[in-house]
């Protein structure tokens, strides 16, 4: 019998997503993919699963399910309520329910997206080698709605009681930045970079984490369009940087100042808008990120 | 050739032209330990072990191609886009002309960018080589056939766009559910058929 779950409401948004479809740029698809992959492994960990095993990502949390069968589940990210039949339960840490359980998840103080894992991983049809859904492009599952019911995968043996700790989302972030591939397109753009402050934009989204503040002086014009990775910091005429998240256009025509290395990126996808962001150029020779 | 870096583990090799762009992006092609290759119309971007890539750009001739076997893709275009006889006029010719002339030719996918699926095609003969126009559509049906600079495309699902649209196929040119799931992918020739 398989087992599924239905969702009793999503909350503002909730997504399927796995560790995305990287490799496909050169056919336009963009990487997609947990915007704070670590929450989502983590999440994964704990209820058995490959880490690869999709599961939820939750704009601002939200969810209620109910659970058609027993199983495993735990939610990640900030911290965040957990509720089961309208009790407390814990967050970052397994919870189990029965069938016919009703599982709440409240709104994170901080930061943007909670995860949601449960055991078996969520079986939606794979497209490309991914779960993920893709908002820039509609590859993969639909934005989940009401009442909808998701299909679980067979789930394996529990691997034992283990607590991760929450992330943290800072009001305000130091993101150390590599400069490149177009930087020579800015006078100065290390210290345009070191000295500028911004925060973070209402307009944010799995595309690209906005920034308003210090106007990034640049030359005019257009590059033919070309390659972008995850991390890319664009920079349109109005001089406001975007830093590309993991439904990112594969290709673009603005110039690219700096790289934001893979392992700081979580920070910004957690970033509310309102959030400080500052940049700390790394000299290349030094090397390692610190 | 300038060699520009892009992050940790990428760079941006910038080239002068879609010839050059061929040479690298085949050089590249196919070695161990890259995760991204994405010619575009001046440039290959890569990411992966910059070691091995290094290595290989070093020895890269970007006068000539190598010899491939590419993919040989026939698209079927019903031709009655709603710019044809723009492009003819632009021409100056007629709007059969401007048929025989975009189904004579045999291009190749210099890149996909834009959206998935969504090929860049060179070889547009010369007096096709138009500019995109001067107010974008909202919505450029799915399987449209355009035109714009040095390029031709299909529209593989329905986005905003500029090109002049001269036609439309029913080809599926993009199905994610599928072994394959992009019909044009970067290196493969196409050739346009009435159908």
């Amino acid at each position: 019998m398989s087992r599924t779950v239905r969702i009793i409401r999503t909350g503002p948004q909730a997504l399927v997503q796995d560790l995305g479809r990287p490799g496909n740029a050169h056919l336009g698809v963009p990487p997609s993919g947990a915007v704070d992959p670590r929450s989502l492994k983590l999440a994964n960990r704990l209820v058995g699963n490959p880490e690869t095993a999709a599961g939820l990502e939750l704009l601002l949390g939200g969810l209620a399910v109910e659970a058609n069968a027993s199983c495993t589940i735990a939610v990640t990210g900030p911290a965040v309520a957990v509720r089961v039949n309208g009790r407390l339960a814990d967050s970052h840490h397994p919870v189990h329910l029965r069938a016919g359980d009703t599982l709440e998840i409240g709104t994170p103080g901080t930061g943007l997206r909670t995860y949601l894992a449960l055991s078996g991983g969520v079986d939606a049809p794979e497209e490309l080698g991914s779960r993920s859904t893709d908002l820039l492009s509609g590859i993969g599952p639909d934005p989940l709605r009401d009442n909808d019911v998701l299909e679980l995968g067979p789930p394996n043996p529990a691997t034992g009681a283990d607590v991760v700790p929450p992330h943290e989302a800072p009001p305000a972030l130091v993101i150390p930045i590599r400069l490149g591939p177009r930087d020579d397109w800015f006078e100065n753009a290390e210290t345009q970079l070191r000295q500028g402050s911004w925060t973070v934009s209402d307009r944010s989204n799995r595309v690209g984490t906005r920034l308003g503040g210090t106007k990034l002086n640049r030359r005019d014009g257009e590059i033919p369009s070309e390659g972008m990775i995850t991390g890319s910091v664009q920079v349109p005429p109005d001089g406001q940087p975007v830093v590309f998240l993991n439904d990112h256009p594969t290709t673009g025509g603005y110039p690219v100042i700096g790289v934001v290395d893979p392992d700081h990126l979580r920070f910004l996808g957690q970033a509310r808008p309102g959030t400080e962001v500052r940049f700390r150029p790394v000299d290349w020779a030094s090397g390692s990120l610190t | 050739m300038l060699l520009r870096r892009c992050g940790t583990d990428a760079l941006l090799v910038e080239v002068d032209s879609l010839t050059e762009v061929a040479a690298v992006r085949a050089a590249l092609h196919g070695l161990d330990g890259i995760e991204e290759l994405v010619p575009a119309a001046r440039t290959v971007l890569v990411k992966g072990d910059l070691h091995g890539i290094r290595a290989a750009l070093k020895t890269v001739d970007l006068t000539r191609v190598p010899a491939t076997h590419p993919r040989e893709i026939t698209i079927p275009v019903t031709y009655d886009g709603p710019d044809l006889d723009l492009v003819a006029e632009t021409a100056g010719t007629t709007a059969d002309e401007v048929v025989e002339l975009h189904t004579a030719a045999t291009y190749e996918v210099a890149f996909c960018g834009f959206a998935p699926g969504f090929g860049y095609l060179t070889g547009l003969p010369e007096v096709l080589r138009q500019p995109r126009l001067d107010s974008p559509r909202t919505k450029v049906p799915q399987g449209s056939v355009g035109i714009a600079g040095e390029f031709t495309a299909a529209y593989p699902r329905a986005t905003p766009g500029g090109w002049r649209l001269i036609g439309r196929t029913g080809i599926t040119l993009f199905d994610p559910r599928s072994e394959t799931p992009a019909l044009l992918q970067p290196g493969d020739q196409v050739r346009f058929v009435v159908a």
